[in-house]
Protein backbone atom coordinates (compact mmCIF):
# COMPACT_ATOMS: atom_id res chain seq x y z
CA UNK A 1 0.00 0.00 0.00
CA UNK A 2 1.39 3.32 -0.90
CA UNK A 3 -0.01 7.25 -1.03
CA UNK A 4 -0.50 8.65 -4.60
CA UNK A 5 -0.36 12.33 -4.93
CA UNK A 6 -3.84 12.65 -7.33
CA UNK A 7 -2.99 15.96 -9.59
CA UNK A 8 -6.58 16.65 -8.88
CA UNK A 9 -7.59 16.08 -5.54
CA UNK A 10 -4.00 15.65 -3.77
CA UNK A 11 -2.79 12.93 -1.66
CA UNK A 12 -4.85 9.67 -1.31
CA UNK A 13 -3.95 6.19 -0.31
CA UNK A 14 -3.82 4.12 -3.18
CA UNK A 15 -6.67 1.97 -2.66
CA UNK A 16 -8.77 4.94 -3.71
CA UNK A 17 -7.31 4.20 -6.94
CA UNK A 18 -7.24 1.56 -10.28
CA UNK A 19 -4.28 0.69 -12.12
CA UNK A 20 -4.25 1.08 -15.86
CA UNK A 21 -1.17 -0.35 -17.11
CA UNK A 22 1.74 1.23 -19.33
CA UNK A 23 1.24 3.96 -20.00
CA UNK A 24 2.11 5.73 -23.89
CA UNK A 25 1.22 3.15 -25.54
CA UNK A 26 -0.29 4.65 -28.67
CA UNK A 27 -3.59 3.59 -30.28
CA UNK A 28 -2.91 2.29 -33.85
CA UNK A 29 -3.35 5.22 -36.69
CA UNK A 30 -4.60 2.87 -38.98
CA UNK A 31 -6.65 -0.11 -37.34
CA UNK A 32 -6.84 -2.08 -41.05
CA UNK A 33 -3.27 -1.34 -42.12
CA UNK A 34 -2.16 -3.22 -39.05
CA UNK A 35 -0.46 -7.01 -39.06
CA UNK A 36 -0.93 -9.64 -36.84
CA UNK A 37 2.29 -9.40 -35.32
CA UNK A 38 1.42 -5.33 -34.68
CA UNK A 39 -1.77 -6.38 -33.60
CA UNK A 40 -0.50 -8.62 -30.69
CA UNK A 41 2.38 -5.68 -29.94
CA UNK A 42 -0.32 -3.07 -29.26
CA UNK A 43 -3.09 -5.19 -27.11
CA UNK A 44 -0.84 -8.27 -25.36
CA UNK A 45 2.64 -7.40 -25.37
CA UNK A 46 4.35 -5.02 -22.30
CA UNK A 47 7.51 -4.06 -21.15
CA UNK A 48 6.33 -5.07 -17.86
CA UNK A 49 9.11 -3.30 -16.58
CA UNK A 50 11.60 -3.95 -12.83
CA UNK A 51 12.95 -0.63 -11.85
CA UNK A 52 11.18 2.85 -13.25
CA UNK A 53 7.50 2.37 -15.00
CA UNK A 54 5.17 5.05 -16.62
CA UNK A 55 1.85 3.94 -15.82
CA UNK A 56 -1.43 5.58 -15.95
CA UNK A 57 -3.86 5.31 -13.17
CA UNK A 58 -7.30 6.33 -12.66
CA UNK A 59 -8.71 7.78 -9.17
CA UNK A 60 -12.01 5.52 -8.97
CA UNK A 61 -13.00 6.69 -5.69
CA UNK A 62 -12.29 10.16 -6.41
CA UNK A 63 -12.21 12.21 -9.17
CA UNK A 64 -12.73 9.25 -11.52
CA UNK A 65 -9.84 10.95 -13.90
CA UNK A 66 -7.00 9.92 -15.63
CA UNK A 67 -3.05 10.56 -14.78
CA UNK A 68 0.52 9.33 -15.56
CA UNK A 69 2.54 7.97 -12.22
CA UNK A 70 6.13 7.16 -12.71
CA UNK A 71 6.96 4.84 -10.10
CA UNK A 72 9.69 2.42 -9.20
CA UNK A 73 8.12 -1.45 -9.71
CA UNK A 74 10.91 -2.59 -7.58
CA UNK A 75 10.01 -0.78 -4.37
CA UNK A 76 6.92 0.91 -5.27
CA UNK A 77 8.35 4.47 -4.72
CA UNK A 78 6.30 7.20 -6.89
CA UNK A 79 8.68 9.32 -8.32
CA UNK A 80 6.40 11.71 -10.35
CA UNK A 81 3.03 12.03 -11.37
CA UNK A 82 1.75 13.96 -14.29
CA UNK A 83 -1.79 14.83 -16.59
CA UNK A 84 -2.95 13.05 -19.39
CA UNK A 85 -1.69 14.56 -22.37
CA UNK A 86 1.60 16.15 -20.33
CA UNK A 87 4.79 15.31 -21.66
CA UNK A 88 6.53 13.11 -18.97
CA UNK A 89 8.86 14.94 -16.57
CA UNK A 90 11.01 12.78 -16.98
CA UNK A 91 12.41 11.06 -20.27
CA UNK A 92 13.98 8.16 -19.35
CA UNK A 93 14.86 5.78 -16.97
CA UNK A 94 18.69 6.83 -16.46
CA UNK A 95 17.64 10.07 -14.77
CA UNK A 96 16.49 7.39 -11.91
CA UNK A 97 19.28 5.58 -11.55
CA UNK A 98 22.03 6.64 -8.71
CA UNK B 1 24.87 -43.19 -5.38
CA UNK B 2 22.23 -41.59 -3.09
CA UNK B 3 20.69 -43.54 -0.11
CA UNK B 4 16.79 -44.38 -0.60
CA UNK B 5 14.60 -43.17 1.75
CA UNK B 6 12.89 -46.13 3.68
CA UNK B 7 11.91 -47.48 6.86
CA UNK B 8 15.37 -49.17 7.27
CA UNK B 9 17.42 -45.84 6.56
CA UNK B 10 15.15 -43.97 9.26
CA UNK B 11 15.91 -46.70 11.55
CA UNK B 12 19.83 -46.55 10.87
CA UNK B 13 20.15 -43.26 11.05
CA UNK B 14 18.32 -42.92 14.07
CA UNK B 15 21.71 -45.34 15.74
CA UNK B 16 23.54 -42.11 14.53
CA UNK B 17 20.87 -39.06 16.13
CA UNK B 18 20.27 -38.48 12.61
CA UNK B 19 23.83 -36.95 12.29
CA UNK B 20 24.70 -38.65 9.50
CA UNK B 21 21.99 -38.05 6.69
CA UNK B 22 23.81 -37.90 3.21
CA UNK B 23 23.08 -34.32 1.89
CA UNK B 24 20.04 -34.40 -0.78
CA UNK B 25 21.88 -32.47 -3.65
CA UNK B 26 25.53 -31.12 -4.18
CA UNK B 27 25.85 -27.45 -4.09
CA UNK B 28 28.90 -27.11 -6.73
CA UNK B 29 30.31 -24.37 -8.46
CA UNK B 30 29.36 -23.93 -12.46
CA UNK B 31 31.14 -25.73 -14.87
CA UNK B 32 31.93 -24.04 -18.06
CA UNK B 33 29.71 -25.45 -20.53
CA UNK B 34 26.09 -27.11 -20.14
CA UNK B 35 24.34 -29.07 -22.44
CA UNK B 36 20.56 -27.18 -20.94
CA UNK B 37 20.21 -24.62 -18.66
CA UNK B 38 17.42 -24.01 -16.84
CA UNK B 39 17.47 -20.52 -14.93
CA UNK B 40 14.86 -20.80 -11.87
CA UNK B 41 15.21 -22.84 -8.95
CA UNK B 42 11.81 -23.36 -8.12
CA UNK B 43 9.48 -26.20 -8.57
CA UNK B 44 8.61 -25.67 -12.24
CA UNK B 45 12.43 -25.18 -12.60
CA UNK B 46 13.71 -28.11 -10.96
CA UNK B 47 11.20 -30.54 -12.21
CA UNK B 48 12.10 -29.34 -15.63
CA UNK B 49 16.00 -30.41 -14.87
CA UNK B 50 15.01 -33.96 -13.49
CA UNK B 51 12.72 -34.58 -16.04
CA UNK B 52 15.29 -33.57 -19.20
CA UNK B 53 17.71 -35.78 -17.14
CA UNK B 54 15.07 -38.86 -16.62
CA UNK B 55 13.05 -39.07 -20.10
CA UNK B 56 15.42 -37.34 -22.32
CA UNK B 57 18.71 -38.26 -21.54
CA UNK B 58 20.51 -35.07 -20.94
CA UNK B 59 22.95 -35.34 -18.30
CA UNK B 60 24.66 -32.24 -18.37
CA UNK B 61 21.93 -29.55 -17.11
CA UNK B 62 22.48 -26.97 -14.56
CA UNK B 63 19.65 -25.06 -12.60
CA UNK B 64 20.88 -21.74 -11.76
CA UNK B 65 18.58 -20.03 -9.04
CA UNK B 66 19.27 -16.42 -7.85
CA UNK B 67 18.45 -17.11 -4.42
CA UNK B 68 17.77 -20.57 -2.68
CA UNK B 69 15.82 -23.23 -4.00
CA UNK B 70 11.81 -22.84 -3.41
CA UNK B 71 12.23 -19.69 -1.86
CA UNK B 72 10.18 -17.78 -4.16
CA UNK B 73 6.78 -18.41 -5.74
CA UNK B 74 6.85 -22.14 -4.41
CA UNK B 75 7.37 -21.74 -1.32
CA UNK B 76 4.72 -19.20 -0.66
CA UNK B 77 1.64 -20.29 -2.29
CA UNK B 78 -1.37 -21.78 -0.89
CA UNK B 79 -0.81 -25.43 -2.16
CA UNK B 80 -3.72 -26.16 -3.92
CA UNK B 81 -4.12 -29.25 -6.75
CA UNK B 82 -6.88 -29.38 -9.12
CA UNK B 83 -7.74 -29.53 -12.57
CA UNK B 84 -11.14 -28.79 -13.18
CA UNK B 85 -10.31 -25.92 -15.57
CA UNK B 86 -12.82 -25.48 -18.52
CA UNK B 87 -11.28 -25.45 -22.25
CA UNK B 88 -10.02 -29.04 -23.54
CA UNK B 89 -6.67 -27.77 -23.59
CA UNK B 90 -6.15 -26.71 -20.32
CA UNK B 91 -8.15 -29.75 -18.98
CA UNK B 92 -5.34 -31.76 -20.58
CA UNK B 93 -2.49 -29.82 -19.35
CA UNK B 94 -3.38 -29.63 -16.09
CA UNK B 95 -5.01 -33.05 -15.33
CA UNK B 96 -1.78 -34.50 -16.83
CA UNK B 97 -0.19 -32.90 -14.16
CA UNK B 98 -2.92 -34.01 -11.52
CA UNK B 99 -1.78 -37.51 -12.42
CA UNK B 100 1.56 -37.33 -12.18
CA UNK B 101 0.71 -36.00 -8.66
CA UNK B 102 -0.75 -39.24 -7.61
CA UNK B 103 1.97 -41.25 -8.21
CA UNK B 104 4.93 -38.43 -7.04
CA UNK B 105 5.84 -39.15 -3.82
CA UNK B 106 6.81 -43.02 -5.15
CA UNK B 107 8.79 -41.84 -8.11
CA UNK B 108 10.47 -39.42 -6.24
CA UNK B 109 11.07 -41.37 -2.69
CA UNK B 110 10.69 -38.29 -1.34
CA UNK B 111 6.90 -37.76 0.50
CA UNK B 112 5.49 -34.98 -1.08
CA UNK B 113 2.54 -34.95 1.35
CA UNK B 114 0.24 -34.96 -1.54
CA UNK B 115 -3.53 -35.55 0.19
CA UNK B 116 -6.73 -35.60 -2.34
CA UNK B 117 -9.11 -33.67 0.34
CA UNK B 118 -10.87 -32.42 -2.60
CA UNK B 119 -11.60 -29.00 -3.85
CA UNK B 120 -14.48 -27.51 -3.25
CA UNK B 121 -15.42 -23.96 -5.68
CA UNK B 122 -18.33 -22.01 -4.62
CA UNK B 123 -20.75 -20.22 -6.37
CA UNK B 124 -23.02 -17.24 -5.30
CA UNK B 125 -24.84 -15.89 -7.62
CA UNK B 126 -26.90 -17.28 -10.82
CA UNK B 127 -24.06 -16.69 -13.19
CA UNK B 128 -21.71 -18.26 -10.96
CA UNK B 129 -24.12 -21.53 -10.83
CA UNK B 130 -24.68 -21.56 -14.08
CA UNK B 131 -20.98 -20.82 -15.43
CA UNK B 132 -19.57 -23.74 -12.80
CA UNK B 133 -22.31 -26.18 -13.91
CA UNK B 134 -21.12 -25.63 -17.64
CA UNK B 135 -17.91 -26.61 -16.36
CA UNK B 136 -18.53 -29.43 -14.40
CA UNK B 137 -19.93 -30.79 -17.72
CA UNK B 138 -17.04 -29.71 -19.45
CA UNK B 139 -14.87 -31.60 -17.40
CA UNK B 140 -16.50 -34.55 -16.91
CA UNK B 141 -16.68 -34.79 -20.87
CA UNK B 142 -12.57 -34.37 -20.77
CA UNK B 143 -12.69 -37.23 -18.05
CA UNK B 144 -11.92 -35.27 -15.33
CA UNK B 145 -13.84 -36.03 -12.13
CA UNK B 146 -16.32 -33.09 -10.86
CA UNK B 147 -19.59 -32.63 -9.37
CA UNK B 148 -22.06 -29.76 -8.81
CA UNK B 149 -23.36 -29.82 -5.34
CA UNK B 150 -26.33 -27.54 -4.08
CA UNK B 151 -26.19 -25.75 -1.14
CA UNK B 152 -27.32 -28.25 1.29
CA UNK B 153 -24.64 -30.75 -0.40
CA UNK B 154 -22.23 -28.16 0.64
CA UNK B 155 -23.18 -27.68 4.03
CA UNK B 156 -22.57 -31.56 4.59
CA UNK B 157 -19.54 -31.43 2.90
CA UNK B 158 -18.37 -28.53 4.69
CA UNK B 159 -20.45 -27.88 7.87
CA UNK B 160 -18.72 -24.94 8.92
CA UNK B 161 -19.87 -22.94 5.87
CA UNK B 162 -22.44 -20.45 6.75
CA UNK B 163 -24.81 -20.96 3.99
CA UNK B 164 -27.63 -18.53 5.01
CA UNK B 165 -29.71 -17.52 2.51
CA UNK B 166 -29.30 -13.89 4.35
CA UNK B 167 -25.84 -13.36 4.12
CA UNK B 168 -24.03 -10.67 1.50
CA UNK B 169 -22.96 -13.25 -1.17
CA UNK B 170 -25.29 -16.76 -0.10
CA UNK B 171 -23.77 -19.91 -1.72
CA UNK B 172 -26.14 -21.16 -3.83
CA UNK B 173 -24.21 -23.96 -4.90
CA UNK B 174 -20.34 -25.44 -6.21
CA UNK B 175 -18.44 -27.99 -7.51
CA UNK B 176 -16.08 -30.55 -6.24
CA UNK B 177 -13.47 -32.08 -7.47
CA UNK B 178 -12.69 -35.39 -5.44
CA UNK B 179 -9.27 -36.26 -6.88
CA UNK B 180 -8.21 -32.26 -5.86
CA UNK B 181 -6.12 -31.68 -2.90
CA UNK B 182 -3.14 -30.05 -1.63
CA UNK B 183 0.58 -31.10 -1.33
CA UNK B 184 3.57 -29.94 0.70
CA UNK B 185 5.25 -27.39 -1.50
CA UNK B 186 8.92 -27.18 0.34
CA UNK B 187 8.69 -30.77 0.08
CA UNK B 188 8.09 -30.59 -3.91
CA UNK B 189 10.72 -28.64 -4.74
CA UNK B 190 12.94 -30.53 -2.16
CA UNK B 191 12.23 -33.83 -3.90
CA UNK B 192 13.04 -32.51 -7.30
CA UNK B 193 16.13 -31.24 -6.53
CA UNK B 194 17.12 -34.57 -4.65
CA UNK B 195 15.71 -36.58 -7.79
CA UNK B 196 17.72 -34.54 -10.56
CA UNK B 197 20.94 -34.60 -8.41
CA UNK B 198 20.89 -37.67 -8.14
CA UNK B 199 21.26 -37.81 -12.19
CA UNK B 200 23.86 -35.53 -12.37
CA UNK B 201 22.19 -31.74 -12.56
CA UNK B 202 24.30 -29.38 -10.82
CA UNK B 203 22.18 -27.17 -9.10
CA UNK B 204 23.50 -23.61 -8.77
CA UNK B 205 22.25 -21.43 -5.87
CA UNK B 206 22.84 -18.12 -5.33
CA UNK B 207 23.87 -17.71 -8.83
CA UNK B 208 21.64 -14.51 -10.93
CA UNK B 209 21.55 -14.23 -14.52
CA UNK B 210 22.74 -11.25 -15.67
CA UNK B 211 22.46 -11.58 -19.43
CA UNK B 212 22.06 -14.05 -22.24
CA UNK B 213 24.67 -14.27 -24.93
CA UNK B 214 23.27 -13.94 -28.58
CA UNK B 215 24.86 -14.74 -32.08
CA UNK B 216 21.96 -13.48 -34.32
CA UNK B 217 19.02 -15.35 -33.66
CA UNK B 218 20.81 -18.48 -31.12
CA UNK B 219 21.61 -18.32 -27.98
CA UNK B 220 25.99 -18.78 -27.19
CA UNK B 221 25.03 -18.91 -23.29
CA UNK B 222 24.46 -17.06 -19.66
CA UNK B 223 26.56 -14.24 -17.93
CA UNK B 224 25.75 -15.19 -14.24
CA UNK B 225 26.97 -13.89 -11.08
CA UNK B 226 29.05 -16.66 -11.27
CA UNK B 227 30.95 -16.35 -14.54
CA UNK B 228 29.66 -17.02 -17.84
CA UNK B 229 28.37 -20.24 -18.95
CA UNK B 230 28.42 -21.88 -22.54
CA UNK B 231 25.00 -23.87 -23.53
CA UNK B 232 23.25 -23.95 -26.53
CA UNK B 233 19.59 -24.22 -25.10
CA UNK B 234 18.50 -22.03 -21.85
CA UNK B 235 14.80 -23.20 -20.43
CA UNK B 236 13.28 -20.15 -18.80
CA UNK B 237 11.09 -20.55 -15.65
CA UNK B 238 11.17 -17.34 -13.92
CA UNK B 239 7.94 -16.83 -12.63
CA UNK B 240 7.20 -13.45 -11.88
CA UNK B 241 10.69 -12.29 -13.11
CA UNK B 242 10.22 -13.73 -16.47
CA UNK B 243 10.22 -10.40 -18.67
CA UNK B 244 13.13 -9.10 -16.87
CA UNK B 245 15.08 -12.49 -18.27
CA UNK B 246 12.85 -11.83 -21.57
CA UNK B 247 14.52 -8.12 -21.55
CA UNK B 248 18.14 -9.44 -21.35
CA UNK B 249 16.99 -11.13 -24.46
CA UNK B 250 15.80 -8.53 -26.35
CA UNK B 251 12.26 -10.16 -26.45
CA UNK B 252 8.73 -9.06 -25.34
CA UNK B 253 6.03 -11.18 -23.41
CA UNK B 254 2.68 -10.79 -23.03
CA UNK B 255 2.78 -10.62 -19.21
CA UNK B 256 2.24 -8.45 -16.11
CA UNK B 257 3.95 -9.45 -12.67
CA UNK B 258 1.61 -8.19 -9.64
CA UNK B 259 1.62 -9.15 -6.03
CA UNK B 260 0.07 -11.96 -4.74
CA UNK B 261 -0.66 -12.23 -1.01
CA UNK B 262 -1.41 -15.18 1.18
CA UNK B 263 -1.61 -15.56 5.14
CA UNK B 264 -2.09 -18.24 7.83
CA UNK B 265 -3.82 -18.27 11.21
CA UNK B 266 -2.08 -19.39 14.23
CA UNK B 267 -2.53 -23.13 14.22
CA UNK B 268 -5.63 -24.88 15.54
CA UNK B 269 -7.14 -28.83 15.80
CA UNK B 270 -8.79 -29.97 12.76
CA UNK B 271 -11.72 -27.76 11.50
CA UNK B 272 -11.57 -27.63 8.07
CA UNK B 273 -10.82 -31.17 5.96
CA UNK B 274 -10.88 -30.26 2.22
CA UNK B 275 -10.12 -26.93 0.32
CA UNK B 276 -13.07 -24.27 -0.10
CA UNK B 277 -12.51 -21.60 -2.91
CA UNK B 278 -14.84 -18.88 -3.25
CA UNK B 279 -14.36 -16.62 -6.80
CA UNK B 280 -16.79 -14.37 -6.41
CA UNK B 281 -16.21 -13.03 -3.10
CA UNK B 282 -12.39 -13.95 -3.59
CA UNK B 283 -11.70 -16.20 -1.12
CA UNK B 284 -10.13 -19.66 -0.49
CA UNK B 285 -9.46 -21.33 2.81
CA UNK B 286 -8.05 -24.53 3.70
CA UNK B 287 -6.16 -26.05 7.18
CA UNK B 288 -1.97 -27.35 7.13
CA UNK B 289 -1.24 -30.51 8.84
CA UNK B 290 0.67 -28.15 11.49
CA UNK B 291 -3.26 -26.87 11.93
CA UNK B 292 -2.55 -22.91 10.75
CA UNK B 293 -5.80 -22.11 8.38
CA UNK B 294 -3.91 -21.18 5.01
CA UNK B 295 -5.69 -18.28 3.75
CA UNK B 296 -5.23 -17.01 -0.40
CA UNK B 297 -5.68 -13.11 -1.00
CA UNK B 298 -6.20 -11.61 -4.63
CA UNK B 299 -3.89 -10.27 -6.47
CA UNK B 300 -3.23 -6.11 -6.51
CA UNK B 301 -4.27 -4.71 -9.84
CA UNK B 302 -0.72 -2.76 -10.54
CA UNK B 303 2.48 -4.30 -11.26
CA UNK B 304 5.10 -4.47 -9.14
CA UNK B 305 7.79 -6.72 -8.12
CA UNK B 306 7.97 -5.66 -4.12
CA UNK B 307 7.22 -8.93 -3.12
CA UNK B 308 4.37 -6.83 -0.90
CA UNK B 309 1.02 -6.50 -1.47
CA UNK B 310 -1.69 -4.04 -0.46
CA UNK B 311 -3.90 -4.30 3.09
CA UNK B 312 -6.90 -3.61 1.65
CA UNK B 313 -6.55 -6.86 -0.38
CA UNK B 314 -6.21 -8.62 3.07
CA UNK B 315 -8.87 -7.19 4.27
CA UNK B 316 -11.29 -7.86 2.13
CA UNK B 317 -10.23 -11.05 2.10
CA UNK B 318 -10.68 -11.71 5.83
CA UNK B 319 -14.02 -9.99 5.47
CA UNK B 320 -15.57 -12.69 3.28
CA UNK B 321 -13.79 -15.64 4.93
CA UNK B 322 -15.69 -14.13 8.12
CA UNK B 323 -18.64 -14.53 6.67
CA UNK B 324 -18.46 -17.35 5.48
CA UNK B 325 -17.19 -18.78 8.25
CA UNK B 326 -18.02 -17.32 11.58
CA UNK B 327 -16.16 -19.89 13.54
CA UNK B 328 -13.20 -18.01 12.34
CA UNK B 329 -13.90 -14.75 14.39
CA UNK B 330 -11.61 -14.93 17.18
CA UNK B 331 -8.65 -16.39 15.05
CA UNK B 332 -5.44 -14.64 15.05
CA UNK B 333 -3.23 -14.33 12.24
CA UNK B 334 0.09 -15.42 12.33
CA UNK B 335 2.16 -14.72 9.14
CA UNK B 336 1.07 -12.92 5.93
CA UNK B 337 3.47 -12.26 2.81
CA UNK B 338 3.08 -11.63 -1.44
CA UNK B 339 5.01 -13.21 -4.30
CA UNK B 340 4.91 -11.90 -7.91
CA UNK B 341 2.77 -13.87 -10.32
CA UNK B 342 3.32 -12.99 -13.72
CA UNK B 343 0.02 -13.39 -15.39
CA UNK B 344 -1.28 -13.26 -18.89
CA UNK B 345 -3.58 -11.85 -20.65
CA UNK B 346 -6.09 -15.26 -21.08
CA UNK B 347 -4.99 -16.50 -17.45
CA UNK B 348 -3.18 -19.33 -19.03
CA UNK B 349 0.41 -20.35 -19.14
CA UNK B 350 3.36 -20.09 -21.92
CA UNK B 351 5.20 -23.14 -22.47
CA UNK B 352 6.81 -22.43 -25.78
CA UNK B 353 9.62 -21.75 -28.07
CA UNK B 354 10.42 -18.14 -29.09
CA UNK B 355 11.72 -16.52 -31.81
CA UNK B 356 15.46 -16.86 -30.50
CA UNK B 357 16.65 -20.37 -31.08
CA UNK B 358 17.43 -22.60 -27.80
CA UNK B 359 15.53 -20.03 -25.70
CA UNK B 360 12.27 -21.71 -24.25
CA UNK B 361 10.00 -19.69 -22.02
CA UNK B 362 7.57 -21.46 -19.13
CA UNK B 363 6.13 -18.02 -18.02
CA UNK B 364 2.05 -16.87 -17.40
CA UNK B 365 0.81 -19.41 -14.79
CA UNK B 366 -0.32 -16.18 -13.07
CA UNK B 367 -1.75 -17.16 -10.03
CA UNK B 368 -2.30 -20.94 -10.16
CA UNK B 369 1.29 -22.43 -10.84
CA UNK B 370 1.91 -24.96 -8.45
CA UNK B 371 -0.70 -27.26 -9.28
CA UNK B 372 0.65 -27.68 -12.69
CA UNK B 373 4.38 -28.11 -11.16
CA UNK B 374 5.04 -31.87 -12.24
CA UNK B 375 3.00 -31.40 -15.38
CA UNK B 376 4.95 -28.47 -16.46
CA UNK B 377 8.13 -29.69 -15.63
CA UNK B 378 7.41 -32.51 -17.89
CA UNK B 379 6.14 -30.91 -20.66
CA UNK B 380 9.01 -27.83 -20.68
CA UNK B 381 11.38 -30.61 -20.67
CA UNK B 382 9.90 -32.17 -24.08
CA UNK B 383 9.38 -28.82 -25.53
CA UNK B 384 13.34 -28.33 -24.83
CA UNK B 385 14.22 -32.16 -25.85
CA UNK B 386 13.30 -31.74 -29.06
CA UNK B 387 12.63 -28.21 -29.89
CA UNK B 388 8.73 -29.23 -30.52
CA UNK B 389 5.83 -28.85 -28.07
CA UNK B 390 4.17 -31.82 -27.00
CA UNK B 391 1.00 -32.24 -28.35
CA UNK B 392 -0.50 -31.58 -24.27
CA UNK B 393 1.34 -27.67 -24.50
CA UNK B 394 1.07 -26.83 -28.43
CA UNK B 395 -2.05 -24.83 -27.23
CA UNK B 396 0.26 -23.02 -24.75
CA UNK B 397 2.87 -21.27 -27.38
CA UNK B 398 3.75 -17.51 -27.20
CA UNK B 399 2.04 -17.55 -30.71
CA UNK B 400 -1.04 -17.32 -29.90
CA UNK B 401 -1.23 -14.08 -28.73
CA UNK B 402 -0.69 -13.24 -32.83
CA UNK B 403 -3.03 -15.88 -33.97
CA UNK B 404 -5.36 -14.76 -31.59
CA UNK B 405 -6.03 -18.69 -30.45
CA UNK B 406 -6.34 -17.86 -26.93
CA UNK B 407 -7.22 -20.25 -24.19
CA UNK B 408 -9.52 -17.99 -22.12
CA UNK B 409 -9.25 -19.42 -18.50
CA UNK B 410 -10.11 -16.53 -16.03
CA UNK B 411 -13.42 -18.06 -14.89
CA UNK B 412 -11.40 -21.00 -13.85
CA UNK B 413 -8.48 -19.40 -12.45
CA UNK B 414 -10.66 -19.11 -9.35
CA UNK B 415 -7.87 -15.95 -8.37
CA UNK B 416 -9.48 -12.91 -9.64
CA UNK B 417 -6.70 -10.92 -11.96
Amino acid sequence: MFIINCPYCGEREQSEFKAGGEAHIDRPKQPTELSDDQWAEYLFMRKNIKGIQFERWVHTHGCRKWFNVVRDTSNDNIKAVYKMGEKPPINNDKEFKS
Amino acid sequence: MKNKYSLFSLVKNAFSYHENWEKAWKDPEPKKEYDAVIVGGGGHGLATAYYLAKKHNIKNIAVVEKGWIGGGNTGRNTTIIRSNYLWDASAGLYDHALKIWEGLSQELNYNVMFSQRGVMNLAHNLQDVRDLKRRTHANRLNGIDAVYLNTEQVKKFCPIINTSPNIRYPVLGGTLQRRAGTARHDAVAWGYARGADKMGVDIIQNCEVKGIKRNGDTVEGIETTKGFIKTKKIGVVTAGHSSVIANMAGLRLPLESKPLQALVSEPVKPIIDTVVMSNAVHAYVSQSDKGELVIGAGTDDYISYSQKGSHDIVEGTLNAILELYPIFSRMRMLRQWGGIVDICPDASPIISKTSIKGLYFNCGWGTGGFKATPGSGDLFAHTIANDEPHKLNAAFNINRFISGDLVDEHGAAAVAH
